[in-house]
């Protein structure tokens, strides 16, 4: 399976930082950010497969930034990250279009899985749509 | 805490003791001090009273008795002037007035005498042979002959029968005679006899140096002293000249005494009468008004104990009511001000949490590169980090209950038959009830209307109050009643336990987050704020009421029609 690169938006620098090493040494290609207007410039340059978004953060927050991603890039997977038990959040966001959610203090093995799935529902959809531009060309052809 | 045991609390035993107190002081005082004021008014005039009508009656009986002998001085003297001594000395003739006297006078002129001024009786009338008795040795002839006339004491004389005698001097060619006349002492004595009072009171006459002069009724055990006539006369005297006291004679009788001086000055009339007897009439109004105060009291103590008790056990009752009644009046404000505290406190509480989760978590990552020197110490690292993790999580459900306590947005709404919702619950808690030897007991009404709630909340809730009751009979058992009735537009669900009940002190807290009776780490404390928050939202009501000792019972009301 191909690497997957995460994108991990906290403004909790501990928090993002130590998950960040634990996440590495797991052997993912992570980078982290400190806030959603940081996320979406990173975003516009090296686009991940899957980004993980606090949902409570200084300035942008992460239902905000979660709408601005699938607005730039519609295929990257979010995984909302609450330190809320609040569950209507989470309900908003996955109206919005997050893959999951998770709750703080979060498993790094259940993230993990979650990382996974996402992947793997982005690369399903990347090819969905590729079999659809192939069937347009070969329409075209 | 039944009546029975409410009565005997020391605080109801204090109010009862000091209310009989008060009843008793309030009732008893006025009764004594009332009949002691009427009974001291009435023995002061009934004292007056007495004295002067004993003091009248004495009077009267001097004026009988001065009038008596006055009397007789004058028959005596009108005779002594009308004859002369002659005539007088005609034996005859003198024994004819004699006889004349008596029947005007009866018995009372004995006899008649006619003395010289030697003191030779010359003539005599009467029974006694007395002819030419020599009296010039005695006492009343030496005062007879000074003065006009005269009256003697009471002697016995040459005829040994007490007697007293009257005697008028008259001259005759220089030389004094006397006309001498002896009044019966039966009859004279009658006259002080006649004065009887009661079964005590008597009369008698004394001379100057305190000898009778008349038969006392009864017997005087006064010593008949000189003494005794000076402290009758320095008693107390009234215008009248009338002396009043009061003395114990030597048989340690109290005696009344009123007295005169009669025969001027010569001789005291004393009446004298036992003083209980005399006050018999104040003795006994005395003794009937401390019976009735007896009485009076009694009715008043018997009234007083059991009006008290009777009161105390009312208040106790109330008391006992109110503490039913003492179903809590949640402060909505306070709740809603500790809600948003409780969120606060779980954002802020969450991060650190997840970042000291996650910091554990790194650490047990790095530990598998290590070399643990021995594998006691790894297994002791990796227990520690699981029990970090494993209290995270912990802090978790905690900010998380914190949380859908303090929500507010609405969840999904359904309608919901609220029986469904009552029987499901039941299913739940079967199992553990019959661990606990609870009897769960069901009284739904079939036709409620369909309420619009979500059915995860109202669940929540039920179960809360279920748990709560089934934890307060866990140690003994019970009955846990659910019952459901319509309400106006609102169906009321209640949840009531007979068990131990929440004390007064706790009742106010309950609902608050945290508050809890359990030991720590066994409950958080939140149950019953999260039922609060969860029929907040609803726009229903919950309350409880609870005896101690009786049972506990929560109610549930909830709008059948969702206000918008």
């Amino acid at each position: 399976m191909d690497e997957i690169s995460v994108l991990l938006v906290d403004d909790e620098r501990e928090f993002l930082e130590t998950l960040l090493k634990r996440l590495l040494k797991r052997r993912v290609k992570v980078k982290g950010v400190g806030s959603g207007e940081e996320a979406l410039k990173f975003l516009r340059e090296t686009p991940p497969d899957v980004v993980v978004l606090d949902v409570r953060m200084e300035g942008m927050d992460g239902i905000q930034t979660l709408r601005e991603i699938k607005k730039i890039k519609p295929l990257v997977e979010v995984i909302m990250l609450t330190g809320h038990a609040n569950l209507e959040v989470a309900v908003e966001g996955m109206e919005v279009g997050a893959f999951d959610y998770l709750m703080k203090p979060t498993d790094v093995d259940e993230l993990l899985y979650k990382l996974e799935d996402a992947f793997k529902r982005k690369k399903i959809q990347e090819q969905k749509i590729k079999r659809l531009e192939e069937e347009k060309e070969s329409g075209k052809e | 805490m039944n009546q029975e045991n409410r009565i005997k609390d020391p605080y109801y035993r204090s109010l009862t003791r000091k209310m009989l107190i008060i009843f008793i002081a309030v009732s008893i005082a006025p009764l004594i001090t009332v009949s002691g004021i009427i009974l001291n008014r009435f023995s002061v005039s009934y004292n007056e009273k007495l004295n002067a009508h004993l003091g009248e009656l004495v009077l009267k009986h001097r004026q009988n008795i001065d009038g008596f002998l006055l009397e007789k001085l004058n028959n005596i003297r009108f005779m002594a002037r009308s004859f002369t001594v002659d005539e007088l000395k005609n034996e005859k003739f003198l024994r004819n007035n004699l006889a004349a006297l008596q029947t005007e006078y009866g018995s009372v002129f004995e006899d008649l005498g006619i003395i010289n001024d030697k003191g030779i009786q010359d003539a005599y009338a009467g029974p006694f042979k007395l002819e030419n008795a020599r009296y010039s040795d005695t006492e009343w002839f030496r005062k007879a002959i000074k003065s006009d006339f005269f009256i003697s004491d009471v002697f016995l004389g040459l005829r040994g029968i007490p007697h007293f005698i009257i005697t008028v001097r008259q001259m005759s060619n220089g030389k004094p005679w006397i006309l001498r006349a002896t009044i019966s002492f039966v009859a004279f004595n009658s006259l002080v006899e006649n004065l009887r009072i009661g079964k005590t009171g008597f009369a008698f006459i004394l001379n100057s140096k305190g000898e009778f002069q008349s038969k006392p009724g009864f017997e005087v055990v006064h010593e008949k002293s000189y003494s005794f006539y000076e402290s009758i006369k320095s008693g107390r005297k009234t215008k009248d000249g009338v002396f009043f006291s009061e003395m114990t004679d030597a048989s340690g009788q109290k005696n009344l005494y009123v007295a005169s001086l009669i025969k001027n000055g010569d001789w005291i009339l004393i009446y004298q009468q036992d003083k209980s007897d005399a006050f018999s009439d104040l003795t006994h109004a005395k003794q009937i008004a401390f019976f009735i105060i007896l009485i009076g009291g009694i009715v008043i103590i018997v009234t007083a104990f059991l009006l008290s008790k009777r009161m105390v056990a009312r208040i106790a009752q109330a008391d006992g009511e109110k503490e039913l009644m003492n179903q809590q009046v949640i402060e909505t404000g306070k709740l809603a001000s500790l809600g948003e505290l409780a969120a606060g406190i779980a954002h802020e509480i969450n991060n650190p949490v997840a970042i000291m989760v996650e910091e554990a978590g790194w650490v047990h990552d790095l530990m598998e590169e290590e070399q643990f020197s021995s594998k006691e110490n790894k297994n002791e690292f990796e227990r520690a980090l699981l029990q970090i993790k494993t209290q995270g999580k912990r802090c978790r459900e905690i900010t998380q209950k914190l949380l859908s306590f303090a929500r507010k947005t609405d969840t999904c709404v359904e309608d919901v038959r609220i029986n469904d919702v009552i029987n499901e619950v039941i299913s739940f808690c079967v199992q553990r009830a019959k661990f606990s030897n609870v009897v769960i007991k069901s009284n739904l009404q079939d036709n409620l209307p369909l309420l619009c709630l979500s059915h995860t909340e109202i669940q929540q809730v039920l179960l809360n109050l279920m748990n709560n009751a089934l934890d307060s009979l866990e140690k003994r058992g019970g009955i846990i009643t659910l019952t459901n009735w319509l309400e106006g537009d609102e169906v009321v669900i209640s949840v009531a336990d007979n068990g131990p009940g929440i004390p007064r002190a706790n009742l106010a807290r309950i609902f608050d987050p945290f508050f809890t009776t359990k030991p720590v780490g066994k409950g958080t404390g939140l149950g019953l704020s999260i039922c609060y928050g969860i029929i907040k939202k609803m726009g229903g009501e919950i309350d409880v009421r609870s005896v101690v000792d009786a049972g506990t019972t929560f109610y549930l009301r909830v709008p059948t029609k969702k206000n918008d």
